[in-house]
């Protein structure tokens, strides 16, 4: 009999039971937030049922808030709509007994970023939020995924999630990843590489020695865009890298607790003889800074390479699609990514909104000026924890007198809910993780890159090679 | 109670491309609403006007755009959409499936779903119907050409027939189709089980103690 999976190992130590020919799956802990949540509270309130375990629940504003003034709280939300999301979660989980970080808490953040800065995410769990991005917890060694809102309601109601076990996926990246070239770059390279529907029905593992080297911050923004591939999932084995992450979070267990964690973390990994259902192995080597040139997150090209001539199938997509794509872009066949000119700069979301991101962002800024066609360059710090790290370090400063506006944390303009956001036909290099047509605002033209490349063509003004 | 889906009748509505996002189906500034319904107006809003709207707005004023197929008249109460692979892509929102669900889809055809987008649908019992590649290529440019003709969906014995008499046949879980046709609450079977859920909880609580410690006690 051949080994198990990390996902495998998980997976086994929260089976129930077989439903029907579904698994229940154990819910070790349910994160929501203010866009997700309500319909699914109030789905429970019609049944007459209230939240199976309330202590295992976290809620955190993020999607739908401002950006600027947070010190006033729910007065700072200038949309109406938005103080009706903000206070409905907040009514919700004063009336269900639900551990909340209000807007104004310093802790406050995008929900992705402020769960494993918390502790409250920790290895082996099984963790589940209303939103597509949850797989950024797998960074952790635990299973994370993304679920709608009838599954919130699931959940809140029953503790579990009605789950088919996913196939097995490795995404393995061997070698050194040469200067500048970051986790974003891995994971755009590899989603580059494999499309966005490869790892639909899969869990994915990334892991090889890139991966082992990367810091907890870079798995999480690796593991973060799984989805981006189509895995709800993405996750990689605990090391002493993680045992470090962990440790002395305000909510991981502590003392005796922590000890007895740890052995049991310690399992989290895959066996040596465990068998994939399907392999991808990657050179680091290969890899250089990313930029995506089109409507998925495919579509990604490196910094010296030129917008492709598609005839027939490019990427499994058609030469017609291809075209309404560049359209919508605004390029054409042939144009070198280099060339093109941007004029809004984005850095920020859950997947680049950590201290590690900011701090390779500010090293491309240090006594420089964004390019005089940059109409607009923010900085969205993750979590409000990051935000004054960021302060302490002195790289406020740096954003602000290159130019940028320092923000208050939250989604912002990855998912422009809020009015952070695009004008038709304006041009984003953004660290977010989608660039589908109007994600960032109407007819907005969205660049997936790394933090340092966003700063680095803020300053140039359009995309750089700034490893040369 | 959850509409109940054995047989449906409908107009079929092609479109054709493939990864169709949740984005396009329903764009970001609809998900500042707290309802679960009401979202069929802005069922791919981006597309189908030609001025931006938001949850203000009175779409009964907004320009339309002519071009996009769900403002072409042949199909005007379209209940079943076929597209191509990876429909439903992106984000997690189930606002997005509201959309398709309250503008009056009951059946969406493609050769694949993005995994979100797929438990979503089912949660509302809007059906999902993979067909490969090839035949929905075949189907698409059958109900361009046709524009306005209909599809049955016969749940039951599982097959599809064309207005042209023509059937395939589809796969779906028995589960899956169980709960269609009854209008089954997954709450409800769940919780059916709850004896299993609370032994599980009282095994996992002495292996792993930690995963229970509440955020005030440790505040």
């Amino acid at each position: 009999m051949s080994g198990k999976t990390l996902y495998d190992k998980i997976w086994d130590r929260h089976f129930i039971g077989e439903v029907e020919d579904y698994a229940l799956i154990y819910i070790d802990r349910h994160l929501i937030h203010e866009i997700t949540s309500p319909q699914a509270m109030e789905g429970l309130e019609i049944a007459g049922r209230s939240p199976w375990r309330p202590d295992s629940v976290f809620a955190v504003p993020d999607h739908n808030i401002s950006t600027r003034n947070r010190h006033l709280g729910v007065s700072s939300l200038t949309d109406p709509q938005s103080v009706i999301q903000v206070k409905t979660l907040e009514e919700n989980c004063n009336k269900h007994n639900i551990f909340q970080l209000t807007l104004t808490d310093h802790r406050q953040g995008i929900v992705h970023v402020v769960g494993p800065e918390q502790g409250v995410s920790l290895p082996g769990m099984t963790l589940v939020c209303g939103d597509s991005h949850t797989g950024t917890h797998g960074a952790l060694a635990c299973m994370s995924l993304g679920i709608g809102t009838s599954e919130v309601e699931h959940v809140l109601a029953t503790q579990c999630l009605k789950q088919k076990k996913f196939k097995n996926m490795k995404i393995e990246v061997n070698g050194d990843l040469a200067k500048g070239v970051t986790a974003k770059d891995l994971i755009l390279y590899v989603i580059g590489k494999t499309g966005t529907a490869a790892g639909t029905g899969y869990a994915i593992e990334f892991c090889g020695s890139t991966i082992r080297n990367l810091s907890i911050e870079g798995r999480m923004t690796v593991c973060n865009m799984a989805i981006e591939a189509g895995a709800r999932v993405g996750m990689v084995a605990f090391d002493e890298k993680t045992e470090a992450y962990v440790e002395g979070r305000p909510f991981a267990p502590k003392g005796e607790m922590w000890e007895k964690a740890i052995q049991s973390w310690r399992q989290l990994f895959s066996d040596e003889d465990a068998e994939f259902d399907k392999s991808y192995a990657f050179n680091a080597e290969d890899i250089k800074p990313q930029v995506s040139w089109g409507t998925s997150p495919a579509m990604t090209l490196s910094i010296d390479d030129s917008i492709p001539y598609a005839d027939e199938n490019y990427k499994g997509i058609s030469a017609t699609e291809i075209g309404k794509m560049l359209d919508y872009m605004g390029l054409r066949p042939g144009q070198s990514i280099k060339s093109i000119k941007l004029d809004k700069i984005f850095i920020g979301s859950c997947t680049n909104g950590r201290i590690e991101d900011l701090r390779l962002a500010a090293s491309q800024l240090i006594n420089k000026k964004i390019a005089c066609n940059i109409k607009q360059a923010i900085v969205v710090p993750g979590s409000g924890l990051v935000k004054a790290q960021a302060e302490q370090e002195g790289l406020n400063k740096i954003f602000i007198d290159a130019g940028f506006e320092w923000r208050d944390p939250g989604c912002s303009m990855c998912v422009a809910i809020n009015n952070d956001r695009l004008s038709p036909e304006e041009r984003c290099a953004s660290t977010s993780n989608r660039n589908f047509e109007g994600r960032q605002g109407l007819r907005g033209r969205t660049h997936l890159v790394s933090p340092a490349m966003a700063a680095a063509a803020a300053v140039a003004g359009h995309f750089v090679d700034f490893t040369q | 109670m959850l509409k109940k889906f054995s047989q449906h009748s409908g107009v079929v509505i092609p479109i054709d491309r493939a990864h169709v996002d949740t984005d396009a189906l329903l764009p970001k500034q609809y998900l500042a609403c707290i309802k679960k319904t009401g979202y069929g107006y802005w069922l791919f809003d981006d597309e189908r006007y030609l001025e931006y709207g938001d949850v203000e707005t009175d779409c009964t004023k907004r320009k339309i755009n002519p071009d996009f197929i769900l403002n072409q008249k042949q199909y005007a109460n379209a209940s079943i959409m076929i597209s191509r692979e990876n429909f439903g892509c992106g984000s997690s929102r189930e606002h997005a499936v509201w959309a398709l669900r309250d503008y009056g889809v009951r059946v969406v055809i493609a050769p694949s779903f993005a995994s979100i987008f797929f438990d979503n649908c089912l949660k509302n019992n809007l059906l999902c119907i993979v067909i490969e590649d090839a035949q929905t290529d075949k189907m698409i440019k059958y109900y361009q050409q046709d524009a306005g003709s209909e599809m049955s969906v016969n749940l039951i014995d599982q097959f599809i027939e064309l207005s042209d008499g023509s059937k395939i046949e589809f796969d779906i879980e028995k589960s899956h189709k169980e709960k269609l046709i009854h209008g089954l609450d997954d709450i409800g079977i769940t919780l059916q089980h709850q004896d299993k859920i609370k032994n599980y909880e009282a095994q996992s609580r002495s292996l792993y103690p930690w995963l229970f410690d509440s955020f005030t006690s440790n505040k």
